[in-house]
């Protein structure tokens, strides 16, 4: 089968490889119809994530056909077109009980503070993930659900990720009708995040980005305001303080994580020596920007090294600053009721389709911000829906 | 660009989801379930996925969970620098800074791994630099030509140390 195939920092391929096989009795195979390239697929692509091993295949953003199931498999069958849940949950241990699937128990052994997710590198779990024909998904009968009838494809597969972080950030930020919520962060993720921060009753949602194009996107698809840091202001915080009458905003979402720019020293020494886990540029203007006693939301991606603070865990253990991998599972009802009712459109977030012959293009198109890019689309030879 | 400010109460969906009865948001709603109160807090899936590849175990887990990835078993160099990893705890440099460390072995074990399949990587397409001919072809060029430039400065400055040896020799 085709697959995505990491080579190193900025280098992909499309590779052929062994067929996925089923290696627990509650593991399905599926043939990928839809698969997403993510920002945080970008940190793995820069080689920023520790355990991110030459040969793997990225994605965890896919719906896709069932091909073979387990014995142990009951909740879907052979044929099902499903979308998968970026988190690998079992449902059954501690975690999951509490509806905290993006912190299962069983599914990652490398690590502690973050459980499975497809194609993330050895950290969390290393899974293969979607950018390829076939994937192996283990617990079938938690994590891949049904596509509804008369739902778009399109919009299934963003309903494995994106609309689901976009939409916990805003949940986790706590917001009260009439809150000032600013989110950092522009990409697809800070996009659907400042569009469901209304859901929440929001009164006033700002976005900070660096890139125009991102910017006039999200004013035109979440109905916020829209600053860019490099042209808008001298100093965010300073920006967001005189915009809130000196107050700071009620709620503010990091939805940028290691990748951050906007300081030099955080961007030598997280960025490049990665001596520290990213840079956390947009994680100290969330802090300081914030009013006192309002409430700091975190799902942008940092990676686990050492730090003064380990922030990837705040995220991946789901702590209180409130940050935390969004567990799909949970969200999934509430959301594909949402986009059912036409209250969300997440695939209008899709400006670019890719072959995945063509994957290192589409990486680098997305990585480097080229052609208006805000979220690629892989598709796939062997897929005909 | 233009901002303007909206009536939030006019867009579609608005406060939809602000009640705390609909479920499932509000995650910290109810009581957190403590460790001790939950009856089966170690339960573990009644099937084990079988062990046939190694797989690195973080030492704050006691056992391997019910199912992993074996997406890329540790081999060669970088798999001894990564077994050395494991040996700390997710706290501790010497798990993460070995594991980068061990990445980049690993990419020069790729190249070596491709060559002894016959097969020589292509650096240009692999990177995708395609795309940024097609739409950022300016900047693409001006930065080559910087590597470019580097690239063969680099190479005079040590080429120039070379000939002060050979002027010195009688």
């Amino acid at each position: 089968m085709l697959a995505m195939d990491y080579r190193g920092p900025k280098r992909v391929r499309a590779t052929q490889k062994p067929m996925p096989e089923i290696k627990h009795p509650q593991d399905a195979i599926v043939r990928v119809t839809r698969s997403c390239i993510c920002g945080s697929d970008l940190h793995l692509y820069n080689g920023n994530v520790p355990d991110t091993r030459v040969g793997m295949t990225f994605g965890h953003e896919f719906c896709g056909i069932v091909e073979e199931v387990g014995s142990e498999v009951t909740k879907i069958k052979v044929g099902d077109h499903v979308l998968v849940p970026f988190n690998v949950a079992c449902g059954e241990c501690h975690f999951c009980k509490q509806g905290m699937f993006g912190n299962c128990h069983e599914s990652n052994t490398q690590a502690s503070a973050v459980g499975g997710i497809f194609g993330y590198s050895h950290t969390a779990g290393g899974y293969n993930g979607g950018q390829a024909e076939y994937a192996r998904v283990p617990y079938a009968n938690v994590g891949p659900t049904v596509i509804p009838e008369g739902m778009d494809p399109d919009d299934a597969v963003l309903l494995t990720d994106v609309v689901p972080t976009g939409y916990q950030a805003a949940e986790m930020a706590g917001i009260q009708k009439g809150d000032t919520v600013v989110v950092f962060g522009a990409g697809p993720v800070g996009i659907m995040a400042a569009r469901c921060s209304w859901l929440f009753g929001a009164g006033r949602v700002i976005i900070i980005d660096k890139e125009d194009y991102r910017l006039e996107f999200a004013r035109n698809y979440a109905n916020c305001e829209a600053y860019n840091f490099e042209k808008d202001m001298d100093d965010p915080v300073v920006f967001i303080k005189k915009q809130t009458d000196f107050m700071g905003a009620d709620c503010v979402i990091d939805a940028v994580g290691a990748e951050a720019a906007g300081n030099a020293m955080q961007t030598i020494t997280g960025r490049k020596l990665l001596l520290q886990a990213g840079s956390a540029t947009a994680m100290h203007w969330a802090i300081n920007s914030v009013k006192k006693g309002g409430v700091v939301s975190v799902v942008g991606v940092y990676g686990p090294t050492d730090n003064l603070i380990p922030m990837g865990n705040v995220l991946n253990k789901g702590l209180t600053i409130r940050g935390n991998q969004a567990s799909v599972k949970r969200l999934l009802p509430r959301l594909i009721e949402h986009v059912q009712n036409g209250v969300i459109n997440p695939k209008a977030l899709i400006t670019h389709r890719i072959p995945l012959e063509e994957v290192a293009e589409g990486y680098r198109l997305f990585s480097a911000k080229l052609d208006n890019c805000i979220k690629p689309l892989l598709v796939f030879p062997s897929s005909n829906i | 660009m233009e901002n303007t400010l909206r009536d939030p109460q006019k867009l579609p969906g608005w406060g939809i989801d602000a009640n705390p009865e609909n479920d499932p948001t509000y995650p910290m709603r109810e009581p957190r379930m403590n460790v001790s109160q939950d009856p089966d807090s170690k339960h573990r899936p009644a099937s084990l996925q079988p062990e046939d590849v190694e797989v690195l175990k973080s030492i704050e887990r006691p056992n391997v969970s019910a199912v992993f990835g074996e997406s890329s078993p540790p081999v060669g160099l970088s798999g001894m620098i990564r077994r050395f990893a494991f040996k700390y705890s997710e706290s501790h440099y010497g798990h993460w800074l070995p594991l980068l460390l061990a990445d980049r072995v690993n990419v020069v074990e790729g190249i070596i791994e491709d060559l002894g399949q016959g097969k020589v990587p292509n650096i240009f397409a692999e990177k995708g630099y395609a795309a940024e001919w097609k739409h950022n072809r300016t900047a693409f060029v001006a930065k080559m030509a910087t590597i470019a430039a580097v690239t063969i400065g680099s190479i005079l400055i040590l080429t120039r140390d070379n000939d002060k040896k050979n002027k010195y020799q009688y």
